[in-house]
């Protein structure tokens, strides 16, 4: 049979993805980075301008804070889900269901795993009422328990916007890890558990030294997709925050999207953009790197 | 063997066993109803008139069930409106992603086109891209085919984001796609598009499956570039709508929960509806933070 000629019979197949990605990705994008060295107002023709916008960033407190911010929201998306997510995927697999049952397990799986469906938005709209300093409902049972002391104006106060928005995504992220290691927990032979415990291996033990241990692929997964997530995150700080009050909970994509639709500094919106893709697409290639290397070295 | 240590480290566990085992499950259901606390509480208040809500707060149960407010707010913002015009984009986008992505893995791990690694490469970085940097040039280039405001434009867009990712996961299954099937096929004289529509597209039918339902509701859930292409009221998708609402002068704190409430519902009905597939999706690496 003619091979070559059954190859090329398969690229018709393509023609249609690849048109529209050269449509609504690569021409775009094109275009982002060669505004990035432009001022422009987003009407008639932009100017030449050369590094200045980038000169510009380099500058930029709100830059700089935007990213600091972004640190601390893969904590709160990627490192902290991830390590409640191992101590109750494991619970849930190691413990509940065997002893009560799996559907119980399965339940309790469900329940963590909920906020993930809902839309980010949503999830923004359910916690700015929640955190309303007059009316929420937080501050209302602080009262109500005998600690008005600690109510605050959580996403209004700049010294605990950023904490309350944390908070938050803990608890949208947390389902993602666990209905994740649960599912890798099912790969383990229990045989290696029950010879633990015959060795007298405490649950601690098991724990880091063979749950841990064996999750790595799962766990190396749930960081790199999260941690890009939160590099992009943009839906909850435009509901919670509008990366106020100042600058206190401002993040790259928040602070891109004011440039282009508000200021109408494209440019400048342009090179933002364009750090924040460099940064994001750097990473996800030394992210898998790591992990073609992680293969080969196991394999 | 009989290590007197460990003897005894396994002999107090054994004796903790019954306390222990409440205490465990005790801590994991106090871990569960903090996590679902803010379903209920919104649950609970968008159903309270403002007066009862007024003088006894957020978190005392409403004194009676009244749907007042959630009907209110439905027809403020002609709610059936945007569910429509969520529901036309995402089963939109999840039909024409997954046709997208069912071709493209066809070409790439059925055909072993030329420079298919080049090709996975690039919609994978398709994939990760942050939408800013594609927004503002898709805004002003629809603008200018006056695209602009319509639901076609984001089904196009999310089409594009969706199936990169769809390609990349399905290439992987299709690399590893029995080849005895298709040569089977070959013999019984099939050209590549029936072997596609009859052979593969049934026999690799769960994945399908679970990129159908991951797509319809990443696409439902998705806010930035609806919030920046729907502007007209008739347009808007239920994200979008709820979302910029917040703040307006009429949001009081019953209409808050209320309007939070009319977002939860769809969202908690495909749960429901596609738990199976989203769990299994999950667990088969079909994953996005």
């Amino acid at each position: 049979m003619a091979r070559g000629l059954g190859r090329s019979g398969y690229l018709v197949f393509l023609i249609p993805g690849l048109v529209l990605s050269i449509a609504v990705v690569v021409v775009p994008l094109a275009m982002t980075i060669g505004v990035s060295f432009t001022r422009w107002q987003g009407v008639g023709m932009p100017s030449w301008i050369g590094l200045t916008n980038y000169i510009r960033l380099a500058h930029d407190p709100s830059f700089w804070a935007s990213f600091r911010h972004i640190a601390l929201l893969v904590v709160a998306m990627a490192i902290i889900p991830t390590l409640v997510g191992l101590v109750l995927a494991t619970l849930l697999f190691d413990y509940v269901a065997v002893a009560f049952s799996s559907r119980t397990a399965s339940v309790f799986r469900s329940g963590f795993y909920l906020p993930q469906v809902l839309p980010v938005a949503i999830a923004g709209i359910v916690w700015g009422w929640i955190l309303h300093p007059s009316y929420g409902a937080l501050n209302s049972l602080l009262q109500a328990v005998g600690l008005p002391s600690l109510t605050r104006n959580w996403l209004g106060d700049p010294d605990y916007a950023l904490y309350s928005v944390m908070a938050v995504l803990v608890w949208v992220q947390i389902g993602y890890p666990v209905v994740v290691f649960m599912a890798g927990l099912q790969r383990i032979d229990p045989e290696v558990y029950e010879a633990a415990e015959i060795d007298g291996a405490t649950w601690r033990q098991r724990f880091t030294n063979i749950t841990v241990h064996l999750l790595k692929p799962e766990i190396y997964v749930v960081l790199v997709t999260t941690t890009i997530a939160a590099l992009k995150i943009f839906g909850q700080i435009f509901v919670l925050t509008r990366g106020g009050p100042g600058d206190a909970t401002l993040v790259p994509s928040y602070f891109a999207y004011k440039n282009f639709f508000e200021k109408a500094n494209v440019g400048y919106g342009s090179a933002i953009s364009t750090v924040l893709t460099a940064i994001i697409l750097g990473l996800s290639f030394v992210f898998l790197r790591l992990q073609a290397r992680g293969e080969r070295s196991n394999g | 063997m009989a290590d007197p240590v460990s003897g005894r480290a396994s002999g107090g566990d054994h004796h903790r066993r019954g306390w222990a085992r409440h205490a465990v499950l005790i801590g994991l259901v106090i871990v569960l109803l903090l996590t679902i606390a803010p379903f209920l509480v919104v649950a609970l208040n968008a159903v309270k008139t403002p007066a009862d809500y007024a003088t006894r707060g957020p978190i005392a149960l409403p004194r009676s069930l009244n749907l007042a407010g959630v009907v209110e707010f439905w027809h403020r913002v002609d709610f059936t409106r945007k569910l429509v015009n969520s529901l036309v984009v995402s089963s939109a986008v999840a039909v024409l992603g997954v046709a997208v992505s069912v071709m493209n893995a066809y070409a790439l791990g059925i055909g072993k086109v030329r420079g298919r690694i080049w090709f996975l490469f690039f919609f994978l970085a398709a994939n990760l891209l942050p939408q800013e940097a594609l927004v503002y040039p898709l805004y002003y280039l629809s603008k200018s085919l006056h695209l602009y405001d319509s639901l076609a434009v984001v089904i196009i867009i999310f089409t594009v984001i969706q199936s990169a990712f769809g390609t990349y996961l399905l290439s992987s299954v299709y690399d590893h796609f029995p080849r005895d099937l298709l040569d089977a096929a070959a013999i019984d004289g099939a050209g590549n598009w029936r072997t596609l529509v009859w052979i593969v597209v049934p026999v690799s039918w769960q994945t399908v499956s679970v990129l159908f339902a991951f797509f319809f509701i990443w696409t439902w859930n998705e806010f930035f570039l609806p919030l920046v292409f729907l502007i007209s009221n008739d347009n808007q998708t239920v994200p979008v709508a709820l979302g910029v609402l917040q703040g307006q002068r009429f949001m009081d704190a019953t209409t808050t929960s209320a309007s939070a409430l009319i977002g939860i519902l769809p969202a908690v009905a495909f749960f429901l509806l596609f738990q199976r597939t989203l769990i299994r999706g999950v667990t088969a690496g079909a994953i996005k933070g």
